[in-house]
């Protein structure tokens, strides 16, 4: 027994069960992980230790952390969290977040789902949105599904390449379970224009991994032509002001919520969001709230159109989604409720302050070159003419986590309402200081 | 009790089908549609679709469950009924009036496989 001493099953089962499945050992089960993530050795496990001895104990590992001031993106924001939205959505009503089963008797969960689906189409322009996805980057490649569910006989998309590269990735590890082609380019016009003859859909960024936001002036056009749809992978929060996917004539809006409020904790939980026009709303995946009216005529909430999910014709489901990441969709809700239009204007004027404030600066210090032409938001690559690593490491040593580097070569910078001017004045000497 | 309507031809799934010449009109049973409950989405092929015998070319959609709807026959969908598209409970008020889509047979040798009305009666209890 020793280490399997909870399992229910004894030797017995678990050799009839792994001759079932055609395997010799419970090890196989673990071929697919690559060998150099395999712990080898012996497990250390220490004896118990009491209450106060475990919080001492994580307290002293928390003191080792450096806290830094993040000026980095890259699909990840670090904006104000008003204090409030911890409160709200730990109350205990709400912190069972998962969608209920007995959804209708939910009807505190069922309403703010509603709110949050309708504060992603106010922000998006577009007609309907389900009660959220995972993340960003899994809602994308749900998307992509959605795009060859929802043309016939076509099993192609168009890429862009100046999506975030773990949006990317994600993408290609669906497509690739569902046999579906993707073509990752630059030059995704000219790619819908010439070639591609079965493509179902295209997805381009609004605002690029190098923080330009994109022009999609005929795109819309031209991937209709086509026959196929268009999807836009947006950051919410700059929705507030750019141009949004309704406006550019998208299909589909999707993106990770994380930047309405969502603190950085090292990599989630976040969670996706996902719309799209009426048109396309009996496929659109996941679970939908919809508003309606009880017997006796009170407005009341209920989960609809259930008929695209697995559930109930799971052969034909356009996805295999059947949950939501409703705290986080929830925390968003209550992050935008208390921003408002005119906060979430004021914020983008803030970061686009900042932004262009180091921006200049940067290049004043002769350490840099411009790497793109175009206008940006918050976020901004350029090219190095010092050593990267220096640079890193002397920002690192005065707190500041900033100049990420891309795949590129470029280094990025991102700037929040949470930066103040005397901390990208610390910056902008730290970088003259390196030789 | 269900209706079942005389001269037309049904599937085993409960599809009608009316010969006009070439053309098959299809729709679903009266059975169908008092089995389904309240039909809330008719899914249909676009015209010049084609679709094959035995395999589906859409679905209903009704409160209680999801049902596809299977080819009688094989051909090129020459017309589809879009009034079902915002009055999916014509099919519910009157099966046999509210048609589907209109295809163009391919091989009219199909309809030889289909159920005549006292055969259907007899599935459709």
């Amino acid at each position: 027994m020793g280490a399997f001493s909870y399992f229910p099953q004894t030797e017995e089962d678990i050799r009839i069960m792994l001759e079932r499945i055609g395997v010799s050992s419970l090890d196989d089960l673990y071929a697919d992980v690559p060998a150099d993530f395999i712990y080898k050795g012996e497990y250390d496990l220490p004896s118990a230790m009491s209450e106060q001895q475990v919080r001492d104990f994580f307290e002293g590992l928390a003191a080792k952390n450096t806290r830094l001031k993040v000026f980095v993106g890259q699909g990840a924001y670090d904006h104000y969290v008003p204090s409030v939205i911890p409160y709200i959505t730990s109350r205990s009503e709400f912190l069972t977040a998962y969608t209920p089963y007995q959804c209708e008797i939910s009807q505190g969960t069922l309403r703010y789902i509603f709110e949050w689906q309708t504060m992603i189409c106010r922000l998006t322009g577009l007609d309907c949105a389900n009660a959220s996805m995972y993340d960003g980057p899994t809602a994308a490649a749900e998307a992509v599904r959605m795009c060859v569910a929802s043309t016939k006989k076509r099993n192609s998309v168009i890429v862009s390449a100046r999506l975030l590269p773990h949006v990317i990735e994600t993408i290609r590890t669906y497509a690739k379970y569902a046999g579906i082609n993707v073509v990752v380019t630059d030059k995704v016009a000219e790619e819908v224009a010439e070639g591609v003859l079965d493509l179902a859909g295209v997805i381009v960024p609004s605002i690029n991994r190098f923080g330009i936001i994109e022009s999609h002036l005929g795109l819309a056009d031209l991937v209709h032509e086509k026959g196929a749809l268009l999807v836009e992978y947006c950051d919410p929060s700059a929705l507030a002001v750019v141009k949004t996917p309704a406006e550019w004539g998208a299909d589909i809006a999707v993106g990770d919520g994380q930047s309405l409020g969502i603190p950085l904790c090292f990599g989630g939980p976040y969670v996706g969001f996902m719309a799209c026009r009426e048109a396309l709303m009996r496929k659109l995946p996941g679970r939908i709230v919809g508003q309606t009216t009880d017997a006796s005529g009170k407005r009341c909430y209920v989960l609809t159109l259930q008929a695209r999910e697995q559930h109930i014709r799971r052969e034909k489901a356009t996805s295999n989604i059947c949950s939501n990441e409703s705290l986080m969709a929830l925390w968003c809700t209550v992050y935008l409720s208390l921003m408002g239009p005119e906060g979430m204007r004021k914020l983008n004027a803030l970061c686009y302050e900042g932004a262009h404030y180091l921006h200049d600066a940067l290049l004043a210090t002769g350490k840099f070159e411009s790497a793109y032409e175009g206008e940006f938001l918050k976020e901004f690559c350029l090219k190095p003419k010092c050593d990267v690593r220096k640079l890193q490491q002397a920002l690192l040593d005065a707190g500041f986590f900033a100049g990420l580097q891309t795949e590129d070569g470029y280094v990025t910078f991102c700037v929040t309402e949470k930066h103040t001017r005397e901390e990208l004045d610390q910056i902008v000497e730290i970088v003259k200081s390196v030789k | 009790m269900s209706k079942i309507a005389e001269g037309l031809l049904y599937s085993e799934s409960h599809e009608w089908v009316k010969v006009d010449g070439n053309v098959a009109i299809i729709g679903v049973s009266d059975f169908a549609q008092s089995e389904m409950g309240d039909i809330t989405y008719v899914e249909m092929p676009d015209v010049d679709d084609e679709v094959e015998a035995g395999s589906d070319f859409g679905a209903l959609e009704s409160v209680k469950t999801s049902s596809e709807l299977i080819a009688p026959v094989s051909g090129k969908v020459v017309a589809r009924n879009d009034e079902l598209e915002d009055k999916p409970e014509l099919i519910n008020e009157d099966a046999y009036a509210a048609w589907i889509i209109k295809v163009e047979m391919s091989d009219e040798s199909e309809l030889d496989a289909l159920l005549n009305a006292a055969a259907y009666a007899e599935i459709a209890k």
